[in-house]
């Protein structure tokens, strides 16, 4: 709570951005004491890793420092301060927290609890509601996720300048120089990183961990390679249009698998029909749609990340060229 | 013993988070926000066990790598134009 | 047997605990940056492993023990590493350590790049 206030009343953005990262890891703990184990997994990779990532890259295109002479902000206070008071009211119609009696424990939790290990046959209760019975819901996610993808592309994408080898070979030696011991320890990382990535992806019926996690934590191993090599390096290793379509493949998989089971007679999303027994069919069926999910959120979030990147690239090379232009004047 | 374990890393927590509040220079805040994610690690793993939950291990796994990783971001473009012109003025 | 495994995960897990503190002493009252950062640097890598070892003592079964054990080794790694990038790019972009008044001479010359 504090740091939010803290959040907004500093002017530093590069602060803020720190603190933000800070925010995320305390309410992150503030799951775990609540037991919420998924949902502390995703705010540990999403909001303190990659989110704290992308905005870094943002601040270096715009600068460090907020407009001092801002508009009075008392319509949007006011706003807000409506919008809380009446989400505050709303509240007072719900149960308390933890009741017994709450509508969402009469009906709802109990078949899922009671039922979800007969009907999907998966230990973690959060996996199967999340892929099975809220199958639509999370397929609404991927797309809006890939739609966001596909707004970076359309907004920031720059087309790469040609470069001879040279110039690589001279970049990778500065960098080589300024981050010897980085790289050396993040190369003998990376491999792990990666294989970690996979146990969350494919570990998600267990235990903690799905499809989300595991592309996050995949698109920040890359992300990672991409900062200490350089981002001509990392274009080299992973092509632009391959991971645009590894982009799409992932929805098409999620929603693939919907009109499969549309097609064999069932509701859109009813993994049941993909093999003789129902359960197995399940099994499969999550374990598809889960890659599906993971590939889409790895490859968005590279995208986001090269064209963010990308763009600052391109940023300081027309800044340089002004410069360059500007001294043979003189 | 776990508690006072429990207790003693919240207490560094907190003050963590003071010095990422003061931190007079960039590099404090980053000190800080480092300290904060392995004091976290920590009191994650010390959570599950008193818990008797250990599947919450995986999630300081996470913790640690995703720690290191973004410091790794915020040192890589620290060092870009933006910010030493401001260090110069200061 | 049980009885020296808990005796030894408390040693453990006290030696851990006052380690964090007097590092977190440091983090708060010293005067510079530079020191800061030692105090935290070289107490955190030694306290985390000692509280990781304290709860390796008391692990249940072998998957516990090892994902215990990952994480030890990926901080014995990460810690320093971050540590050492940290102060680097400090003292690279023109951060003077606050040295003694008397060996200013001497000193402030050869660490300012």
């Amino acid at each position: 709570m504090v740091t939010a206030i803290a959040i907004v009343r500093l002017k530093d953005l590069f602060a803020v951005i720190m603190l933000s990262g800070i925010y995320s890891l305390l309410s992150a703990s503030f799951f775990v004491t609540m037991d919420a184990v998924d949902v502390a997994f995703t705010e540990a990779a999403v909001g303190a890793g990659i989110s704290t990532l992308l905005l870094l890259v943002a601040i270096t295109m715009t600068g460090r420092a907020e407009h001092p002479d801002r508009h009075k902000p008392i319509l949007a206070l006011a706003v807000v301060t409506v919008t809380g008071g009446l989400l505050i009211y709303g509240t007072f119609d719900m149960p308390y927290f933890g009741s017994g009696q709450a509508p969402v424990h009469l009906h709802v939790a109990p078949r899922y609890i009671n039922d979800s290990m007969t009907e999907v046959g998966v230990p973690n209760i959060v996996t199967s509601v999340l892929a099975s019975y809220r199958g639509f819901d999370t397929f609404g996610e991927v797309v809006v996720i890939f739609t966001a993808g596909i707004g970076v592309l359309a907004l920031l994408s720059v087309v790469p300048r040609p470069v001879t080898i040279a110039k690589i070979n001279s970049l990778n030696d500065s960098l080589h120089e300024q981050h010897l011991i980085l790289r050396i320890v993040s190369k003998m990382l990376l491999p792990f990183i990666m294989l970690f990535a996979f146990y969350v992806q494919f570990h998600g019926d267990y235990g903690p961990g799905g499809g989300f996690q595991a592309g996050v934590i995949f698109a920040v191993a890359i992300i990672l390679y991409a900062m200490l090599f350089g981002m001509i390096t990392a274009r080299r290793v992973i092509n632009q249009s391959f991971i645009q379509l590894i982009a799409a493949v992932g929805v098409l998989l999620y929603g693939s698998i919907g009109v499969v089971a549309l097609l064999n007679g069932k509701n859109f999303l009813d993994y049941s029909v993909l093999s003789d027994d129902p359960i197995a069919g399940q099994h499969l069926g999550i374990l598809l749609i889960e890659l599906g999910v993971g590939l889409t959120v790895a490859s968005v979030m590279i995208i986001i990340f090269f064209s963010f990147a990308g763009r600052r690239d391109y940023l300081r090379h027309l800044n340089d060229n002004s410069k360059g232009s500007n001294n043979t004047s003189c | 013993m776990l508690i006072a374990a429990i207790l003693a890393v919240f207490i560094v927590m907190v003050i963590a988070i003071v010095r990422g509040f003061m931190g007079p220079t960039l590099y404090d805040r980053i000190l800080a926000v480092n300290m904060f994610g392995t004091k976290t690690v920590l009191l994650i793993s010390l959570l599950g066990f008193m818990m008797g939950r250990p599947e919450f291990l995986d999630i300081a796994i996470v913790y640690a790598l995703i720690n290191f990783i973004s410091v790794v971001g915020v040192l890589r473009y620290s060092d870009s134009s933006v910010f030493k012109h401001h260090n110069k003025q200061k | 047997m049980d009885i020296f495994l808990a005796a030894g995960s408390s040693l453990f897990l006290l030696i851990g605990s006052f380690l964090c503190l007097s590092g977190g002493l440091g983090l708060l009252r010293f005067p510079d940056f530079y020191t800061r950062m030692h105090a935290v640097g070289v107490t955190e890598t030694l306290a985390t492993a000692m509280i990781l070892i304290g709860l390796m003592l008391q692990s249940p079964d072998a998957l516990v023990l090892l994902k215990l054990m990952v994480i030890l080794i990926m901080t014995l790694f990460i810690s320093p590493t971050a540590s050492h990038a940290l102060a680097h790019a400090a003292l690279q972009n023109n951060l003077v350590p606050k040295l003694n008044k008397q060996n200013d001479n001497e000193e402030v010359t050869p660490s300012n790049p």
